[in-house]
């Protein structure tokens, strides 16, 4: 086990907490870098997925990780970044603009949808973003002069310096490129007075107020910050799926997204990569093992939707911590063997919070 | 006279479809009331019970009558044992959490019906199925009046229930004030369960109510989401509330399916939604109060 | 020199005043406690100060500026910190960002400079990090400082919301029952940190308090109230001998 001796207050506001994580973190990226000359086309292109879905995952875990705001229509999000991006490429627009444009033109709508559900505790703010979900998806569906409607909406191939982004490749690394960025900023984000505020709205809005905190500006900000992350999410989807459809922005893809957050780890920045892997993953791994479950399991319909229910409820229920939680626990306890104590992981008791006055 | 009378059919077709979605809500105030959470299965559970009844009426060849009541009663045990073994254990943890939960289990049942009936729609006879009733030249069909009549009969009951019975006014004390009602002897946890029961068991007559209109079929549960904005707009924790939200709910789709062009009747009910978390959160019978500190 | 003074001010909860026709003076550098039975309005008061509550009639002052109007969320920023009854730490985070969350309205730095962690805001956070400490070892919390909030005992999480109100750098601190849910000792050791605010740090203290101990002990003068008005004002000995304080108290014929 590794013991941190801290001299300098700098230490707590640094990105790494010692020259080894620096180390991994770098190792990581360069095998990152290189991945794409090692596997195959097609798992280039499901990592690709996965980058894609990390992002929109940090831009949920910073809104229902972070400032304990549930949306369940952060798919609309996506879509409008999605199609805001292919709309702008087919006018000939580059991408170094349409990529940051497409992020702040979803924030203006996180806003829009920010300001009015302020008032609004969780369970209020889930059914209002629910509902504002499935208003967007059905506009897509129904506005085909923008949209093309049921007949889709080719997404062109963008250019990036004169060099065309195409391909698993070109995907992955734009992907990989903007999961970074975004990466990097929320994590400047969660150590500056901006993430306090949000952390500190999740935990008590009451006290939040009290020291200083404006509600109304953090939670619209926190709306803002999500739809923007998301729509840069969503001009990558465009990218990936090559072909925008109306109705794959709908519900369930909003529930994926809580469950990177969930699956993953709530609160935590790890938790989010965890959860997109777990997430784009599992249909891979169904599709994999599906000929040979046995009494035709596998080829029942519904069955991956079901297998997010079933996996949700099981982490909801047994390890609230997510993986993340897991790992950090299962590192704790290869850490201190043999010394571990059966104590040492029990969950607080927790009672009943209302918000009601009694 | 006929854009009267085309207006007046328009009106009670969406009034029953209001109370489908008014009894739906009803489910999710119950529980709100009680425990603070909100059942996002609870549409899901709504198919459950058509699907029970269908089994028992359709497969065993039961009477209407009977099948539906043992259909309900079914639903309501199923009710019963899901907060007995998977919602009492997240009590306690953040409200999202349960949101979730939910969410989750509403896919689980989903497949498992998909699994049970398969994905193609499924109806049975009832004794409403496809007549009519002739009112001074107004032709409403029985299907409807049905789900109107037995959406206030089943109120009827509540009502007396909720009123009249020891279990009733226990589970009102519970939804109060949880300590003191444990305090006084009430056995909080079972209370909760039976609760869950009702609501279970409410969603299931909607359900079986439903099926001579719209077939039974895996996504039906959907209409939870429409219940929402009933239970919403009644003031979420008001239960005359929710029935007048989901009525209202229902007459407005209905006339903006007619006056309006296509695709504003699918958004109605999720715009209703909005205007009311904005402009009067606290819904048309307010039952809210602020945190204490 | 009064530093906050309250002017007639009054809340109605329907038909209920829960505050009726109060005023008060608190002079810099004093610990003014106030005092009553259950349900007799007290942290009703702190809510209007803390601006919670709208108060249906009356004024109140801070530094001769009325600040009725104000927001709550810059009622911190003027410099007036506040704990709560019942604790409202933020339970998912640790001490130290507790602490720090209590600094939040001496941050200066914009949005953008935040995002990309300009050395602006890393000196701003050193600055802040600065402060916490000097809090933390005025408390002698140093063991806990990583510790999740969740996983602090009740006594601990009493002192940490104490720090983080000092961490505002206020010139009013308000304390909701500061002694609630501690035992003797404890209550002993609030006791002398509150006389440490005043002496050393010399923040000005409104204390609503049950312990009767803890108030003799710290008070330079007390409030007492009973179903929402002023039954008496004065020295700690002279209020808790008043013949209206001790009725409320004890019952009698009212």
């Amino acid at each position: 086990m590794r013991y941190l001796f801290k001299t300098d207050y700098r230490q707590d506001i640094t990105l790494w907490r010692h020259r080894g994580d620096l180390f991994w973190y770098g190792l990581l990226i360069v095998v990152l870098l290189l991945i794409p000359y090692v596997l195959s086309e097609f798992y280039i292109g499901e990592l690709g997925g996965v980058f894609v879905f990390a992002v929109a995952g940090v831009g949920m875990m910073l809104l229902a990780g972070y400032t304990g705001l549930i949306s369940l229509g952060n798919a609309a999000f996506l879509g409008i970044g999605a199609y805001t991006e292919a709309i702008l490429l087919a006018h000939g627009v580059p991408l170094v603009v349409t990529l940051p444009v497409a992020g702040l033109f979803t924030g203006l709508f996180g806003i829009l949808i920010g300001l009015p559900t302020l008032r609004m505790s969780g369970l209020y703010l889930a059914i209002a973003t629910l509902a504002f979900g499935s208003i967007v998806g059905t506009v897509f569906q129904k506005w085909d002069a923008v949209t093309g409607g049921f007949d889709g909406f080719p997404v062109p191939t963008p250019d990036l310096f004169g060099m065309p982004v195409q391909g698993a490749n070109g995907i992955y690394y734009l992907s990989l490129f903007v999961l970074v960025v975004v990466l990097w900023l929320s994590a400047n984000l969660l150590r500056t007075p901006l993430g306090r505020a949000m952390v500190a709205i999740r935990d008590s809005e009451i006290s939040a107020q009290s020291m200083g905190i404006h509600l109304a500006r953090y939670k619209t900000f926190a709306f803002a910050v999500s739809a923007f992350i998301t729509g840069l999410a969503g001009a990558l989807f465009a990218h990936y799926v090559r072909y925008l459809a109306p109705d794959a922005f709908d519900v369930l893809l909003s529930v994926q997204f809580v469950t990177i957050v969930f699956v993953g780890g709530l609160g935590s920045l790890h938790g989010v990569i965890f959860g997109a892997l777990f997430v784009r993953l599992l249909p891979q791994f169904i599709a994999i093992i599906r000929d040979d479950l046995p009494f035709g399991i596998g080829r029942m319909p519904g069955l991956e939707p079901s297998l997010f229910g079933f996996v949700l409820v099981i982490v909801i229920l047994f390890e609230p911590g997510g993986i993340y939680g897991r790992w950090i626990k299962m590192k704790n306890w290869f850490q201190a063997y043999p010394l571990k104590r059966r104590t040492s992981f029990r969950r607080q008791k927790s009672y009943a919070r209302s918000e009601r006055l009694r | 006279m006929e854009d009267a009378a085309r207006l007046l059919q328009l009106v009670v077709n969406g009034a029953a479809a209001g109370c489908i979605y008014g009894l739906i809500a009803l489910g999710f105030v119950l529980i709100y009331k009680a425990t603070e959470m909100i059942n996002f299965a609870q549409g899901d559970i709504m198919m459950l019970g058509g699907f029970f009844a269908f089994s028992l009426i359709a497969h065993f060849g039961l009477n209407y009558w009977i099948g539906a009541l043992l259909a309900i009663l079914l639903t309501a045990a199923f009710g019963f044992a899901l907060d007995a073994v998977v919602l009492r254990r997240v009590i306690g943890q953040p409200q999202f959490a349960v949101v979730m939960l939910t969410l989750g289990l509403g896919f689980i049942f989903r497949a498992y019906a998909g699994i049970t009936w398969g994905y193609d729609s499924v109806g049975f006879e009832t004794p409403f199925t496809n007549r009519t009733i002739n009112l001074h030249g107004l032709i409403l069909g029985q299907d409807n009046v049905s789900i109107i009549v037995g959406t206030v009969l089943l109120c009827g009951v509540l009502y007396l229930f909720f009123s009249h019975t020891r279990l009733g006014v226990a589970m009102q004390a519970s939804s109060q004030n949880q300590l003191a009602a444990y305090y006084m002897g009430i056995p909080v946890r079972t209370v909760f369960s039976l609760i869950w029961a009702i609501s279970a068991g409410v969603a299931a007559v909607a359900g079986i109510l439903l099926s001579p209109v719209s077939m039974i079929d895996v996504n039906m549960g959907f209409l939870g989401i429409k219940a929402f904005a009933a239970a919403v707009l009644g003031g979420f924790g008001s239960i005359p509330g929710a029935l007048v939200g989901g009525v209202v709910i229902g007459i407005v789709e209905q006339l903006a399916g007619y006056f309006l062009p296509a695709g504003f009747q699918e958004v109605t009910s999720n715009v209703v939604l909005l205007a009311t978390l904005i402009l009067r959160p606290q819904g048309l019978f307010a039952e809210i109060a602020g945190k204490r500190v | 020199m009064s530093l906050f003074r309250a002017d007639d001010i009054a809340i109605r909860f329907g038909g209920i005043r829960a505050v009726d026709a109060v005023s008060f003076d608190v002079n810099e550098g004093e610990v003014f406690s106030i005092i009553g039975p259950n349900g007799a309005g007290k942290t009703t008061i702190f809510n209007l100060i803390s601006r919670i509550y709208q108060p249906s009639s009356g004024r109140l002052y801070f530094q001769d500026r009325d600040i009725t109007e104000i927001p709550a969320y810059r009622i911190a920023g003027l410099g007036i910190a506040r704990t709560f009854q019942n604790i409202e730490l933020f339970a998912n985070a640790t001490l130290l960002q507790n602490l720090l969350i209590g600094r939040h309205c001496h941050s200066t730095v914009g949005v953008l400079s935040q995002l990309v962690f300009l050395p602006a805001v890393r000196r701003e956070e050193l600055q802040h990090r600065e402060k916490a400490e000097e809090v933390i070892a005025f408390l002698g919390l140093e063991r806990y400082r990583d510790t999740l909030i969740a996983n602090l005992p009740y006594g601990v999480r009493k002192v940490v919301e104490l720090g983080r109100a000092l961490c505002i750098e206020p010139k009013l601190l308000l304390l909701d029952e500061p002694s609630s849910g501690l035992n003797v000792e404890e209550t002993e050791g609030m006791g002398f940190w509150i006389e440490d605010i005043k002496k050393d740090l010399g923040i000005t203290v409104i204390m609503v308090e049950h312990d009767m101990n803890l108030v003799r002990m710290v008070s330079d003068r007390v409030m007492a109230l009973n179903y929402g008005k002023v039954i008496a004002l004065g020295t700690p000995d002279e209020v808790q001998n008043h013949p209206e304080v001790v009725r409320a108290y004890i019952g009698g014929e009212g």
